[in-house]
């Protein structure tokens, strides 16, 4: 065979391997050249019979050829795979805008949201949280913190009284969160707790009372810090302390303004600049000598200062939310809103 | 308490505004929570008298009046109301007036001019209708603006007075503060006694002269009971919210306004013989001036006479002895009487009045006789007559022990560093006597200071008087120490996250339910109830929460909503031993509607038994088993007990169809609820070696009985602990075709693995056998 025309089948090749569309035809396509009996297995077969002399030349010129033949079979190949793949992933594209699938997500309340602010802001400061009975006797209630019977202060607690089998009134359905404080502190002095005592209580509470601005049932959060050296000044370093965190403003005001609970003296409602005016946001002062002696604790060594926060008044004003009977209605259209 | 800021001003007059007063009695603790206006505002309006009165000579209903309002030339004005007439006084708005509303220009009405308008209540918007212009009083002052003569440039304050300071509970009291306050001077109205001009008096005797500590009263005899009212006390009477009634009721209220002192006054003539003040016996009855019946409790005080209790001493007078129009002769009576023996009594029916919400408070003592004269004083001044002699009866006032304020004390609560000469000062100006020792006040507190008893009243009228405003806030200084944090006692946050991750909406439902809801969905016949709900289906707590949840999911039905997941943590209440109360936290949810949100390429389905319970064991870190049980609220043979540690901690199921029917739920419900305190426990993780070695995985099916508990099986073929065994998997539930009737196939997988070795085939084939052999002996089960 001559070398012209063992030359010509690179570019042979080279046209019949282009004109091969996919993988199985550029595979018959190959068989013709580098097949059992293609070109240039043919050409290597023929090599047997030339001299010794000749040999070498022939033979490394068909290599020359097969190199080039093969070499274009793999660019052809490559070109073929790669538009297959590419033709394939064109398939398989998807529409990225199309809505997510499975579960959705739920929400907190927005009570929770608050009430979770608030544990944290007051955990970052040392304060623990305690909790105490709803169901609460009349003891803890009133007259622990100082409220005697037929003291004038209870009619200011519209309370719900538990109708007890035997007619009695000992339970009450707890007015504040302050009874709290009472129990705390008495386990405090049982278990020998190290001072200072600092906690925060919040929970529900209940007072016989229904309108727009007014909820049966609603939530505060109560504050106690007991120690040595503890005074009103301090009282108000928290509680302003505390607004400004909660509300993420560091020009938030806090008044106080004196006032009268039995179980705090001086006593003082705290108030809160609020768009140009001045809104109620709780009450607060340092624990009375009373309360002190009826958990156990010297109140000549020891004071202490406590706080009360209504919870959906915080959370109203956060949240902008106008109305008071949402947080109990539970429409899905408004919690939703607080969905995280 | 409400009063006008005019007759305030009579007694003591700061050089301040009424904003800043108003500011000052908030921030002294005396709450201003109403502060406003007498009537609207206007301008321009005086006093004009009518001097003719001609028909309009275009219209009807119109007259042509000529007013004199004190100018050289009488003014013509055009006036329709049918009362105009000639000779009264009323209100002229002259040009230029402005009135609620509108303004007054010179107009001509039907052709002729008019240079003002004469007025009616309505129109200078003291009252929302009038008929007619407002008639003055005939010696009204011609030409007097109307604002001055009928003191519209008042301001009505209204005090929120907590339940210490009732000294404030009077003009008086009001005043002394604000001169404590102000520094401003303060002028009493007058204290002079009347001329005794007969000899008459009753005998009065008092049983406890410890609760009734002064009681003193006198006779006025020949009064004018029709009298009227002059217009000055009617109209403090009534910016102060008391309406007028008769002279002599109005006399005793003024009284009570002025100097916080409660009075009474009997028609002398219906009283039968002697007043005793005593004890009531039990049951003693008497019909009380608000027609209403009482029985009276033996702790009660009454005023009595031969007839019996003739008034409820300190809260309210009886009816068989009230002034009427005809009395001539009444009995005046003026008493202190302690707060302890008032406090309450009123309450227990209901009865609130403004002497028993003194009395209970506390009344100054030293003021009786004072309030005696004076009321006697307005009595002859307006219904004439003639007084007697007081009657007195002395008993056990209360003492004003001194009381001790230590300034290292003082400083050390309050929290800054007051000086003694400050201190002393503050207590000048509240009129508190006091020794000064040795950094130490000994304070005598007044008569009208009820709420002086200890070392902190003086310390917050301190820092009162200093004003809170001048405390400064400051951040406590403390030991830092780090609060526990249980890793092994998860946080409430972390449940409620749990649950909004899977789906569910947090709400919050009142503690008090429908009372049907305990009875009905929990077969509980005796759930707490409460003495004074506010609704009759808010009256017993709950036991469970599952009813507030099914309410939330109707009411949100009802708003179109169709797939609704809700969550709430809170308490529920239990009886317990010894008529006492017992609280569980409860951790309750609710899945209604398709298992997921409605989307594209899934096919809806609705949440079912095993969607929620996923949910129940994401909340008990997959350590809760199940145990089939039935349950009032739920469908029979879809509902269990769920198991934590060997103990129930509540209940999963579906909704009973006849409760789903009762609440008209168009599709199943899904229910669960769980003892949160059980949940709160999780094991702190602790390492084991992961093996280098390759496990190996084996399947079988076996076929068992269809009431064959799954959960059971694989329980026993876990507790087996085979060797190598890691992990044991249902992954098929089949039943069908193939499968003998009342019989399933199950298909497990198992897991296997050494830490030691490359387990080989024997390995497993023993594992396997040994599985077989347990599912064959316990459940009589068939490899399949």
């Amino acid at each position: 065979m001559q070398n012209t025309s063992l030359e010509s089948l690179i570019a042979e090749a080279e046209r019949d391997f282009a004109a091969c569309a996919n993988i199985n035809d550029l595979e018959l396509a190959k068989a013709k050249y580098l097949g059992k009996s293609g070109a240039l297995t043919e050409a290597m077969k023929g090599l047997g019979k030339l001299s010794n002399e000749e040999r070498p030349a022939a033979g490394a010129a068909i290599n020359v050829v097969k190199q080039a033949v093969e070499a274009s079979l793999k660019t052809r190949r490559d070109a073929i795979l790669l538009a297959e793949q590419e033709k394939q992933l064109a398939g398989e594209s998807l529409d990225v805008t199309l809505p997510a699938r499975g579960q959705a997500k739920g929400g907190l309340h927005p009570v929770s949201l608050t009430l979770a602010r608030v544990e944290s802001l007051f955990n970052s400061i040392g304060f623990d949280v305690a909790e105490g009975p709803e169901i609460e006797s009349d003891f803890y209630n009133f007259t622990a913190l100082n409220i005697p019977d037929n003291h004038p202060a209870r009619a200011m607690h519209d309370t719900f009284y538990v109708d007890a089998a035997d007619g009695s009134l000992d339970y009450v359905l707890r007015t504040h969160t302050s009874p709290v404080q009472v129990h705390y502190m008495q386990d405090a002095i049982k278990n020998k707790s190290d001072m200072p005592l600092k906690i925060i209580a919040p929970g529900r509470v209940y007072r016989v009372d229904s309108d727009a601005t007014h909820s049966p049932m609603f939530h505060q959060v109560e504050g106690l810090w007991v120690d040595e050296n503890i005074s009103f000044a301090n009282l108000k370093g928290v509680v302003q302390d505390f607004l400004q965190r909660f509300f993420e403003r560091d020009d938030l005001q806090v008044r106080f303004r004196p006032s009268f609970f039995p179980f705090t003296e001086p006593s003082a409602e705290m108030d809160m600049s609020w768009n140009g005016g001045w809104l109620e946001i709780g009450g607060c002062g340092m624990v009375h000598p009373e309360v002190f002696k009826h958990v156990g604790i010297d109140a000549e060594k020891y004071r202490g200062f406590a706080f009360g926060l209504g919870i959906e008044r915080l959370t109203m004003l956060r949240y902008g939310v106008k109305d008071l009977r949402h947080f109990f209605n539970n429409d899905l259209r408004f919690l939703q809103q607080f969905g995280r | 308490m409400q009063f006008s800021e005019q007759w305030l001003r009579e007694y003591t007059n700061p050089a301040i505004d009424t904003e800043a007063l108003s500011h000052l009695l908030t921030m002294a603790g005396l709450e201003v929570e109403g502060l406003e206006s007498v009537g609207a505002e206007f301008t321009k309006v005086v006093i004009a008298e009518i001097i003719s009165a001609e028909k309009h000579p275009d219209a009807d209903r119109l007259q042509l009046l000529k007013v004199n309002i004190g100018a050289a030339e009488p003014l013509q004005i055009v006036c329709g109301a049918s009362n105009a007439r000639v000779g009264i006084k009323a209100p002229c708005a002259l040009v230029g007036a402005v009135l609620p509303g509108f303004e007054i220009k010179q107009a001509k009405v039907r052709g002729v001019e008019s240079f003002g308008m004469m007025c009616s209540e309505k129109e200078l918007g003291l009252a929302s209708e009038s008929a007619g212009i407002l008639e003055l009083s005939l010696d009204a002052p011609i030409g007097q603006d109307i604002r001055e003569f009928m003191g519209l440039n008042d301001k009505l304050f209204t005090l929120k007075l907590t339940p210490n300071r009732s000294d404030c509970l009077s003009l008086v009291g009001i005043a002394r503060e604000v001169a404590a306050l102000t520094g401003a001077s303060l002028a009493l109205p007058n204290a002079e006694a009347v001329k005794v001009t007969i000899n008459d008096s009753k005998v009065v005797s008092v049983v406890d002269k410890e609760a009734c500590a002064i009681y003193s009263g006198r006779l006025v005899q020949g009064v004018n009971a029709q009298a009227n009212t002059p217009t000055w006390m009617v109209r403090r009477l009534e910016r102060s919210g008391l309406h007028s009634i008769s002279a002599i009721v109005d006399i005793t209220n003024y009284v009570l306004l002025e100097l916080g002192q409660p009075m009474h006054a009997f028609d002398a003539a219906k009283l039968s013989g002697d007043i005793n003040v005593r004890w009531a016996s039990q049951g003693e009855e008497i019909a009380l001036l608000n027609q209403q019946s009482v029985k009276l409790d033996k702790d009660m005080l009454v005023i009595a006479d031969h007839s019996g209790a003739i008034a409820f001493a300190g809260v309210m007078g009886g009816a068989s002895t009230a002034v009427s129009d005809s009395t001539q002769d009444i009995f005046l009576e003026s008493a202190f009487f302690t707060p302890d023996t008032i406090a309450g009594k009123g309450r227990r029916f209901g009865i609130s009045t403004d002497s028993s919400y003194r009395f209970e408070r506390g009344v100054d003592f030293s003021r009786t006789q004072q309030a005696l004269e004076r009321a006697t004083a307005l009595v002859v001044e307006i219904c004439g007559g003639q007084a007697g002699p007081v009657t007195l009866v002395d008993g056990t006032l209360p003492v004003r022990v001194p009381t001790k304020l230590r300034m290292e004390k003082l400083n050390s609560i309050l929290g800054i560093t007051l000086e003694e000469s400050l201190v002393a000062k503050l207590f000048d100006q509240l009129g508190f006597a006091y020794d000064l020792k040795a950094g130490v006040f000994d304070v005598s507190p007044p008569s009208y200071r009820f709420d002086i008893a200890r070392e902190e009243d003086l310390i917050e009228e301190v820092a009162r008087l200093y004003g809170y405003d001048n405390i400064p806030a400051v951040a406590p200084v403390a030991d830092l120490r780090m609060l526990p944090d249980s890793e092994g006692r998860p946080a409430r946050h972390v449940f409620q996250e749990a649950l909004v991750a899977n789906d569910y909406q947090e709400v919050v439902t009142y503690s008090f339910v429908d009372e049907s809801w305990e009875r009905d969905l929990l077969a509980n016949a005796n759930p707490i109830k409460i003495k004074n709900p506010i609704a009759s289906n808010l009256s017993v707590m709950r036991s469970s929460i599952w009813g507030g949840l099914l309410d939330v999911l109707v009411y949100n039905l009802n708003r179109q909503q169709t797939r609704v997941r809700l969550f709430e943590i809170g308490a529920t209440y239990h009886h317990a031993a010894n008529s006492t109360y017992a609280e569980t936290t409860s951790i309750s949810g609710l899945a209604y509607g398709d298992a997921l949100p409605e989307q594209w390429g899934e096919v809806a389905r609705s949440v079912d038994f095993y969607d929620v319970k996923a949910d129940v064991d994401n909340l008990t870190f997959g350590r809760a088993t199940y145990v089939a049980a039935e349950h009032p609220a739920l469908h029979p043979g879809q509902s269990a007990k769920v198991i934590l540690d060997g103990k129930a901690i509540g209940w999963i199921g579906k909704l009973h169809p006849k409760w789903q029917q009762h609440y008209q739920l168009p599709k199943g419900v899904m229910l669960f609820e769980l003892d949160f305190s059980a949940l709160q426990q999780r094991t702190v993780p602790a390492y084991s070696e992961v093996s280098k070695f390759p496990p190996i995985r084996r399947d079988m099916a076996i076929l068992v009985d269809e009431q064959v508990s799954a959960g059971e099986l694989l329980n026993a073929m876990n507790v087996a602990k085979l060797d190598f065994v890691t992990e044991i998997g249902l992954f098929d539930v089949y039943r069908g075709k193939g499968i003998g009737e009342n019989q399933k196939s199950l298909a497990f997988f198992v897991l296997m693995q050494d830490s030691q070795k490359s387990l080989v085939d024997a390995d497993a084939d023993k594992v396997m056998a040994g599985l077989l052999s347990i599912v064959m002996q316990q459940f009589g089960a068939q490899l399949r």
